[in-house]
């Protein structure tokens, strides 16, 4: 498919010679003076584009190739495909000038190729406006050839969204006019149809037959994009244009007040003189439409009303042409984008005029009463639940209904489903605010919301990033942390559920209960899996929990845990973890403080056992930790007893020990009376005890032993932790200097040597040396291992160099040059 | 509804790149963004910088974005990386069926200066873009991009070598001219589609 040589032809492009390049550049220039557009010269027109555009910096061409380039661009004799070449090299070369080229606008063709080489190499306003004023002359009814091509609308388009500013209210109003003409005023029989007919018949025009709408009927009202015919009449194209570029417009010019600055002093001028045109949009009744029964016809309406006007009964006739079965499959899809972008005009046009929202609920009702519950029109839903959280309010409409379907069922339902899974979040993103505040159901369905983030992680990562905040508050703060915890168990558990052949629903679908479970896929359809499996799955917060046996649901999914969606979701959610603790630190809430750090402790060692997952959270949490610690440091003695256990507790260690040394050096830092009233000497001879114990333990010199699994940071830490305990408490001094006095034997013992380097041994070494020479001054020793209670981030002891204060570091040097004043 | 750029580039390592890298073989952007004319200069120097700024956007989002979000979801899906999978000439629709596709979120300043959204196939080695402004019918920029990969899949026979996507750009022109006009979309019923597919066929086939 993209074979080498296709690489080497763009290395060539790239790489041929300044000689080379000149020669080819005089034989265009041949050619191209000889009129020769045979194959050579086109040949050499492709080759040339791939050059020039095969550069990051543009190739300058030399100016008679540029001139007859223009020159072949601007003819409307030229062919399409030399039209196409030549406007592609003008786009992709050096230099231009877009005012050299001079274009008749008759040639709706020749216009477009022209206008894709101005809008692109317009370097000024001026120049687009100059485009942009051409094509609007053309719309004027006084011109004379009538027809308008249908080649200039989407120029216009593009000009207009380019620099919505250079269009004036005189502008807009003969815009909004011709819109209404073609939206609203097209021809409903086909256009001729010539075909030869038999030999002796000749050709002949077939009788024109009305079109027909997508299930073959004959069409029922005005014509729309939803109308099939054998063949189009121009108007019909132009009809076809408009409505695609009517959502821009209405966006941009929409609004009574937008335009130029003086548009409010335009308007009633233009008033006056648009009665008196002479123009057939002016007066309705030309066309009886059906339904249009409500249209305000008896009075006159300025362009931008009438196009609103014209513009909401062609959404409603969409909508009820979306009802029709089409007979292509191509023509249902574009059904479901006409449902979406007629929703969309509508909602665009109730938020200008909220008179429109009376006439508007009742269709968009019906509509929502058809899609519902048909998974194939999920997207369709979004602009409805837009329209709905717009406009429920003004009209006295209740939304519950549809929201409980958007938010309830929808995630749970199409996850899978990535476009949905996008405009789903794209829905939730937009409209953030109002979710959080007025639609209660939003924040409660968070753990159907993460359907969609735990299927599809990699695309949506960020924007849960920037949803997460909005829901969560302090009430299921809690609870969310467990679901991102548990992420990855959810991505394990809608996969099961997409590949299990059977529904839950299913009466085969529970095994018996004796069956031996030997994989996560008969778990799932296991009765005593039940309760997790629901757990996991749940559409809506606070239903279920069963935290107690997670490690069996983690154990019965880990036939899944290294599939590759699972492992991605699972690289997602540390980066959402560190966004939760940022925001529940700015909830500052005392009670969930506390209730959060049980959690951590509780979940460091209760995760899913996907590769790095677990350290990866464990880094988390131990920077959150602390974090929590800065905010609320009594949660040291108020969950004394869990953290003796985990601190006292030499297995944790070895399998979380970054979060180990942080609630150690945390237990040090915020374990005193400055913090808390309640640390008593018993407590912290309590933890001292501990973490003796721990460090006795660990450091145990046998000659059988095995090197130490740990890093030397735990050592350095737990000595350091030691000595500031043992500062605040001073009878503990000696016990604690008689310790650090035998690192020396377990640092260079053999089983230590062969495993750390010599400036890891040299570190623990000065480590045990300092604070034994600090201690030998205890009132110094309280000030310098005291709490730091302001200016040092709770960071910076991750440093090994710092991970004391740098007092202490400097106080330790002057004692040691003293040390032979000191007392023995 | 506008779309702001269409692209083909590769999802296979090449040659010379790293295999993060992505080859840009095809890039169109529909009209310059006058937003950020600075003071006015030397136009030359201006086009030089703007023409550079724009392929480097390009390249961005082909490489950092489309690339690398569709490796990731053809791992998650169990499809063999970003290797081809073997439908050849003649046998563009079943390539399509096979396409990964995706949707995924520019924010502002990355890399352009306004929020987009980007519309991508991924068909074998190639990725089909639409960069789109932020709020669009995604439904119909979707069908929009299947229309437009169908068509340069079969008239640029992208299943062969592939090099026609170099040499024969002027067909993407065309295509693009008929289905995509200056980036409109465009709500095409199958009769419309079919009255444009005539006209491309006639056009194309010389």
């Amino acid at each position: 498919m993209y074979a080498s040589g296709t690489e080497s032809l763009i290395k060539q492009a790239r790489d041929i010679r300044e000689e080379e390049l000149q020669k080819f550049y005089s034989r265009i220039s041949r050619l191209l003076h000889n009129k020769d557009y045979g194959l050579e010269t086109i040949d050499s027109l492709q080759r040339l584009y791939l050059i020039v555009s095969s550069t990051k910096y543009g190739r300058t061409l030399p100016q008679d190739v540029l001139e007859k380039l223009q020159s072949l661009l601007c003819s409307p004799s030229t062919s399409e495909q030399l039209q196409a070449l030549s406007s592609a090299i003008l786009r992709e070369s050096l230099p231009f000038d877009v005012e050299g080229l001079s274009v008749d606008f008759q040639d709706g063709r020749t216009v477009s190729y022209v206008a894709t080489v101005t809008l692109t190499q317009a370097r000024k306003k001026e120049e687009v406006c100059t485009l942009l004023h051409r094509l609007l002359r053309c719309l004027e009814p006084r011109q004379p050839e009538g027809q308008v091509s249908r080649h200039l609308l989407p120029i216009l388009s593009k000009a207009m969204s380019l620099l919505p500013e250079i269009l004036t209210e005189d502008h807009i109003n003969l815009v909004s006019k011709k819109l209404v003409d073609w939206l609203w005023y097209t021809n409903i029989q086909q256009g001729a149809f010539l075909y030869s007919g038999g030999f002796f018949t000749g050709p002949r025009n077939r009788q024109p037959a009305p079109v027909t709408e997508v299930d073959g009927e004959v069409a029922a009202d005005f014509f729309t994009v939803l109308c099939v015919g054998q063949n189009y009449t121009e108007d019909q194209w132009m009809s076809m244009y408009a409505f695609s570029m009517i959502r821009k417009w209405l966006l941009c010019y929409n609004s009574d007040g937008s335009g130029n600055a003086d548009a409010a002093q335009h308007k009633k001028v233009l008033f006056s003189e648009s009665v008196h045109h002479d123009d057939r949009s002016e007066v309705d009744g030309s066309v009886v439409s059906i339904i249009s029964t409500s249209s305000t016809a008896s009075r006159l309406l300025l362009p931008k009303e009438r196009l609103r006007e014209k513009a909401f009964e062609y959404c409603h006739r969409l909508i009820e042409q979306s009802d029709r079965k089409a007979l292509k499959k191509s023509d249902t899809e574009l059904q479901k984008a006409c449902m979406i972008e007629a929703v969309t005009v509508m909602d665009i046009i109730c938020r200008e005029d909220p008179s429109f929202v009376y006439r508007a609920f009742p269709y968009v009702k019906a509509l929502y009463g058809r899609v519902r519950r048909d998974l194939a029109y999920s997207r369709v839903l979004l602009p409805i639940a837009q329209f709905y959280l717009n406009h429920s309010e003004t009209a006295a409409v209740d939304s519950e209904a549809v929201f409980r379907e958007l938010f309830s069922i929808v995630p749970s339902e199409q996850f899978q489903e990535p476009m949905l899974a996008f405009e789903f979040t794209q829905f939730c993103r937009a409209n953030v605010t109002v979710l959080s505040e007025s639609v209660a159901l939003y924040r409660q369905s968070f753990p159907n919301l993460f359907k969609f983030l735990a299927w599809n992680s990699p695309a949506l990562i960020s924007e849960y990033v920037e949803l997460l905040p909005s829901l969560l508050v302090p009430e299921n703060a809690i609870e969310i942390l467990h679901s991102l915890l548990d992420l990855p168990c959810l991505t394990a558990a809608i996969d099961i559920q997409l590949r299990s052949p059977l529904s839950p629903r299913s009466d085969k679908f529970f095994l018996d209960q004796s069956v031996k479970v030997s994989s996560s896929m008969e778990a799932f359809r296991h009765p005593s899996y039940r309760g997790m499996f629901l757990y996991i799955l749940r559409t809506e917060a606070g239903t279920g929990d069963t935290i107690d046996r997670l490690n069996g649901l983690h154990e019965i999914l880990s036939d899944v845990a290294d599939c590759p969606r699972v492992v991605q979701c699972a690289q997602t959610v540390p980066v959402l973890l560190n966004i939760f603790f940022n925001i529940v630190a700015q909830f500052g809430n005392k009670k969930l403080i506390n209730q959060l750090v049980l959690v951590l402790l509780e979940r460091s060692g209760l995760l899913f056992n996907i590769k790095n997952y677990k350290t990866e959270v464990q880094r988390v949490f131990s920077s959150h930790f602390l974090v929590l610690c800065k905010l609320q440091p009594s949660l040291i003695v108020e969950w004394s007893k869990e953290l003796l256990d985990f601190t006292g507790t030499t297995g944790n260690i070895s399998s979380k020990e970054n979060l180990y040394t942080h609630v150690v050096w945390a237990i040090g830092e915020y374990l005193s009376v400055s913090y808390d009233k309640r640390c008593t000497v018993e407590r912290i001879t309590l933890f001292f005890e501990t973490l003796e114990a721990v460090l006795f333990e660990i450091t145990q010199v046998r000659q059988s032993a095995s090197p130490p699994r740990f890093s030397p940071k735990v050592i350095t830490m737990l000595m350091s932790t030691l000595a500031k305990l043992a500062s605040r408490s001073q009878d503990l001094i000696p016990r604690v200097s008689l310790f650090l006095s035998k690192m020396r034997s377990f640092a260079c013992s053999a089983p230590v040597t062969s495993c750390y380097s010599e400036e890891d041994i040299e570190e623990i070494l000065t480590r045990a040396n300092e604070l034994i020479n600090l201690l030998k001054l205890p009132s110094v020793a309280q000030f310098v291992l005291a709490p730091s209670q302001q200016g040092t981030s709770p960071r910076w002891h991750r440093d090994t160099n710092t991970c004391l204060p740098l007092a202490m570091r400097a106080l330790s040097e002057v004692l040691q040059k003293g040390n032979d004043l000191l007392p023995a | 509804a506008m779309v702001h750029s269409f692209l083909i580039h590769t999802l296979c390592p090449v040659g010379a790149l790293s295999c993060t890298e992505s080859r840009v073989l095809y890039s169109r952007v529909f009209g310059a963004d006058l937003t950020q004319t600075g003071p006015a200069g030397d136009r030359e120097q201006e086009s030089e910088a703007r023409r550079l700024l724009q392929k480097e956007q390009l390249a961005v989002v082909a490489r950092r974005q489309v690339r690398s979000v569709c490796a990731l979801q053809r791992e998650a899906a169990g499809r063999p990386g970003l290797h081809e999978t073997g439908a050849v000439l003649g046998e563009e629709e079943a390539a399509l069926q096979e396409a990964d596709s995706g949707v995924l979120r520019l924010a502002e300043g990355d890399p352009f200066p306004r929020e987009h959204t980007v519309v991508w196939l991924g068909v074998q080695a190639l990725g089909f873009v639409l960069v789109c402004e932020a709020h669009e019918n995604l439904l119909l920029a979707e069908g929009t991009l299947r229309s437009l990969a169908r068509h340069c899949l079969e008239h640029l026979r992208l299943l062969g070598t592939g090099s026609e996507v170099l040499l024969k750009a002027d067909r993407i022109e065309v295509l693009l001219h008929r289905l995509l006009p200056h980036g409109q979309l465009l709500f095409l019923n199958h009769r419309f589609k079919h009255s444009l597919d005539k006209e491309l066929g006639a056009c194309l086939a010389r």
